[in-house]
């Protein structure tokens, strides 16, 4: 198969939802069933076709470049030369997320159809899925950052619009206002860290730059902006992976529609910065992977607190997500970059179908709920729910598949990548002797444990509260039952890795290696191999450790939840402080309000004082001091504006002075005695019109001066209007006797 | 006594005057036209006496020919003003003709 054809598939996979996009926005809604068999086939196709990318390119061995210039400005002057390249690579961990991109996206289109059926802006929905597989397509398969920052730009669009799907809602609305701008301010950073390696390197290639810094050069000749670079960049992943402390968007964005969740707050988006970090890893120094795994380490444990406290089902779900997205960032940030990309994919599927999973209770309890005609009934409470195992049993049975596997209960593919995590951080806290990030990665594998079976066993287990409706609780439809299966078939070791304690034999650790670092050797990190050695050390026992805390949080959640030896309740009110603290999730949101939305009303508030007390006093003063000018000296003039007299007197006397001198000197280079006193002269004549304005007004001068004269003129033509009007008779006979007389006047003239 | 230059010019001038003097005091249009008449016709005089003692070949004549078809010409159309002018006011003093004046 030669790389064109590979090149030119991806291409194809990159456009298709982009026309799928542009046709369902401008003729969704004639089209039949308002074009979603439309949005949903040219995802499937694009699915096939990544699928086929990806099978073939694991047989090759070299990744697959095309680019071509954009924009060539040529020798800019002052700035050196100037071009963009645009481009994709197709490399193992491309094709790898494009396949995962496609396959989210294809069955949350499918799981769509019965989930939005109805809605008051179905096809635009569809519209906007596509808009949004074409943006993160682009990330996935861009060579360069400049591409990179359109797409990431154009994710956060597509997050945007969805989340605020139901603009109708407020809450919808502003979930859609924070995400955008909390995001925003990751991509600043981001920004700035391209730019700096711009400034440096002159090309936005991946690997161009790389090249570059592989012979030593870095950005302004010193490490410390490398790893500034890498940080900064780092924060266009903290924004859009929710990364402490910008994590606060993601569980507001759960007021878009649950698929939408599944898609992209679960699955691609938000692992559009986990990428970001993998497609960077050789760039970043020894410290900045240190920032990044304790930032990771960090959020997952912030998160994994906050979700055992939430009652919203799809807010547990953003936690954890945000919880396994620290994972995934910590993996990468200790080097264990296999094992962080591997988590990202395994996540995907299982965090997809628990989306969409939950996605089919909601359904179904809002269905149940509406034909109760309860209205004040929250359907995404778990508090509401249980004993949905035998109405729902495939949702449930898939549930629990996916639960098991975020769980990291051995033969799931969640097995797999979190172990490899978890020895990833073991062997850095034995190698640099960071211990805290090991430690929390294993609480917070517990925690996990322990919240996500709370949900299972509230939802799906005990008895219903309300007997009536769970009568009316059916299983989903088609539509929306087959992705879960799909999803928690590939929850299983088997697709990774047949060794089902161990995915190192797998083909996904044989497809993504960890690429060598560029980085001065100075600045490395710990090298490749003597980090495998290590993880290879660690992993029976972080293996073991894990089993027992993913053991302990399951049997700690069945004895709370399900056999109810420990009160939950009880706990909850013995340790209120803590309880409250993290029902607020850690008062992220208060503390944000008071310090950036306070400060921001601060600062402007101080600005509007500036504004209406400076700005507009010093125009208002102005226009004041002008209309004292012109009325004159009267009243007015009298009470008020004393300073303004004196002021108006010296300066206009200063005024003529130097008009005059300035006037004699460019008459006479030499100043003579006669200009002295020409300009004296001239000084005392505008100080005594200076006085004639001041004492009548500037409004004097006016009235008699310049009115005079214009009405002056205007009397005087008047005036001798009336006088020839006299000789005007009309009358042709006195014309003739004047002709006469003047040619007679003429003939005695000129004898 | 031989007729010379002069007396011609005399009666030209005398026709002059007689011709101005009529524009000038009369009222009734009819006369005004008749005095312009005499006007021109003194000019006629004029250009034949100083064609013929001026040494010239015919152009006065030639000119007094084409005063003359002038001259009809303009009395045709300024007696069709007076006519309408009669039509529209029933008068043809022409002082009391001022209806532009208003």
């Amino acid at each position: 198969m030669s790389p064109f054809v590979l090149i030119q598939a991806s291409i194809d996979i990159l456009l298709l939802p982009l026309v799928g996009f542009l046709i369902l926005i401008f003729f969704g809604k004639k089209l039949p069933r308002q074009g979603d068999w439309l949005g949903t086939s040219i995802l499937f196709i694009a699915l096939s076709l990544s699928i086929f990318v990806f099978i073939q390119k694991l047989g090759i061995e070299e990744s697959l470049m095309f680019s071509f210039p954009w924009v060539d400005f040529g020798n800019v002057p002052l700035i050196g030369s100037l071009r963009i390249d645009l481009g994709i690579t197709v490399d193992n961990l491309s094709a790898i997320m494009m396949v995962v991109v496609c396959l989210v996206s294809t069955l949350v289109h499918l799981f769509s159809m019965g989930y939005m059926q109805g809605d008051v802006r179905y096809s635009r929905y569809f519209a906007y899925l596509g808009i949004f597989t074409f943006s993160m397509l682009i990330i996935v398969l861009t060579n360069n950052f400049f591409m990179m920052y359109v797409g990431w730009e154009l994710v956060g669009l597509s997050s945007y619009l969805l989340i605020g799907h139901w603009y109708e809602k407020k809450s919808a609305a502003d979930a859609s206002k924070k995400a955008f701008i909390v995001n925003r301010i990751g991509d600043i950073g981001m920004f700035t860290g391209i730019m700096i390696l711009y400034y440096t390197f002159r090309t936005f290639g991946f690997n161009e730059i790389f090249e570059a810094m592989s012979t030593g050069k870095v950005p302004m000749g010193s490490e410390a902006w490398l790893t500034a670079a890498g940080i900064l960049i780092f924060c266009g992943a903290i924004g859009k992976s929710a990364q402490f402390p910008l994590h606060v968007w993601l569980p507001d964005a759960m007021e878009g529609p649950t698929p939408v969740s599944a898609l992209i707050h679960a699955a691609t988006m938000v692992a559009a910065g986990v990428y970001l970090i993998a497609r960077t890893f050789p760039m970043m120094t020894a410290d900045a992977l240190m920032f990044i795994a304790y930032t990771g380490a960090i959020t997952a444990f912030i998160s994994a607190t906050i979700a055992i406290a939430q009652n919203d089902i799809k807010k547990v779900l953003a936690y954890s997500t945000i919880s396994q997205l620290g994972y995934m960032v910590m993996g990468l940030g200790v080097g264990a970059y296999t094992a962080g990309f591997f988590h990202l994919t395994t996540h995907a599927m299982f965090k997809a179908g628990l989306f969409l999973g939950s996605g089919s209770v909601i359904y179904a309890m809002h269905h149940a709920l509406h034909h109760a005609h309860d209205h004040h009934t929250d359907p995404q409470d778990i508090r509401n729910m249980g004993g949905l195992k035998k109405k729902m049993p495939i949702t449930f049975l898939t549930f629990l598949i996916y639960t098991l596997a975020i769980s990291g209960v051995p033969l799931t593919s969640g097995f797999l990548s979190k172990d490899a995590v978890l020895a990833g951080t073991l062997a850095y806290g034995s190698l640099t002797g960071h211990y805290l990030i090991p430690i929390i990665g294993f609480l917070v594998a517990g925690l996990t444990a322990f919240y996500m079976f709370r949900i299972v066993i509230l939802t799906f287990f005990g008895d219903h509260k309300d007997h009536h409706r769970i009568d009316q609780i059916h299983e989903s439809p088609m539509t929306m039952v087959l992705p879960l299966i799909v999803f928690a078939v590939l929850s299983f070791f088997a697709f990774y890795s047949f060794n089902p304690i161990e995915a190192d034999g797998g083909w996904f650790y044989h497809a993504v290696e960890r690429p060598e670092s560029v980085v001065p050797l100075s600045v490395q990190a710990t090298h490749a191999e003597a980090f495998e050695e290590a993880v290879h050390h660690a992993h029976v026992p972080a293996m073991t450790l894990s089993l027992i805390v993913a053991g302990l949080g399951i049997l700690g959640a069945f004895a709370t939840y399900h056999w109810k030896k420990i009160n939950a309740d009880a706990w909850a009110a013995r340790m209120s402080g803590v309880h409250t603290f993290l029902l607020n999730k850690w008062y992220f949101d208060e503390l944000y309000g008071a310090v950036v939305v306070g400060g921001t009303m601060g600062i402007t508030n101080m600005l509007r004082w500036f504004d209406n007390t400076i700005i507009d006093g010093l125009v208002n003063g102005t226009a004041s001091w002008t209309r004292a000018v012109v009325f004159g000296y009267n009243d007015h003039w009298k009470e008020k504006h004393v300073g303004a007299k004196i002021f108006l007197l010296g300066g206009l006397f200063v005024g003529g002075l130097v008009a005059v001198l300035s006037y004699q000197w460019l008459l006479s280079p030499l100043p003579t005695i006669m200009s002295y006193v020409g300009a004296g002269t001239g000084a005392l004549c505008s100080g005594l019109l200076t006085f004639f304005f001041f004492w009548s007004g500037a409004g004097g001068f006016d009235k008699y001066v310049v009115d005079g004269l214009v009405n002056g003129i205007a009397y005087f033509s008047g005036f001798s209007g009336l006088l020839f009007k006299k000789l005007q008779t009309g009358k042709v006979q006195t014309y003739i006797v004047f002709v006469l007389v003047g040619v007679m006047v003429l003939f005695f003239m000129f004898r | 006594m031989q007729v010379g230059l002069t007396h011609y010019l005399i009666v030209s001038a005398l026709l002059f005057s007689f011709g101005l003097f009529a524009v000038v005091t009369r009222r009734n249009a009819i006369l005004v036209l008749m005095g312009i008449e005499l006007i021109l016709n003194s000019a006629n005089i004029n250009f034949i006496a100083f064609s013929r003692y001026g040494g010239m070949k015919l152009d006065g004549q030639a000119f007094a020919v084409f005063i003359i078809i002038l001259a009809a010409a303009e009395a045709a159309v300024a007696l069709a003003i007076v006519l309408n002018i009669y039509q529209r006011f029933n008068t043809v003093n022409v002082d009391e003709v001022s209806k532009l004046k208003e």
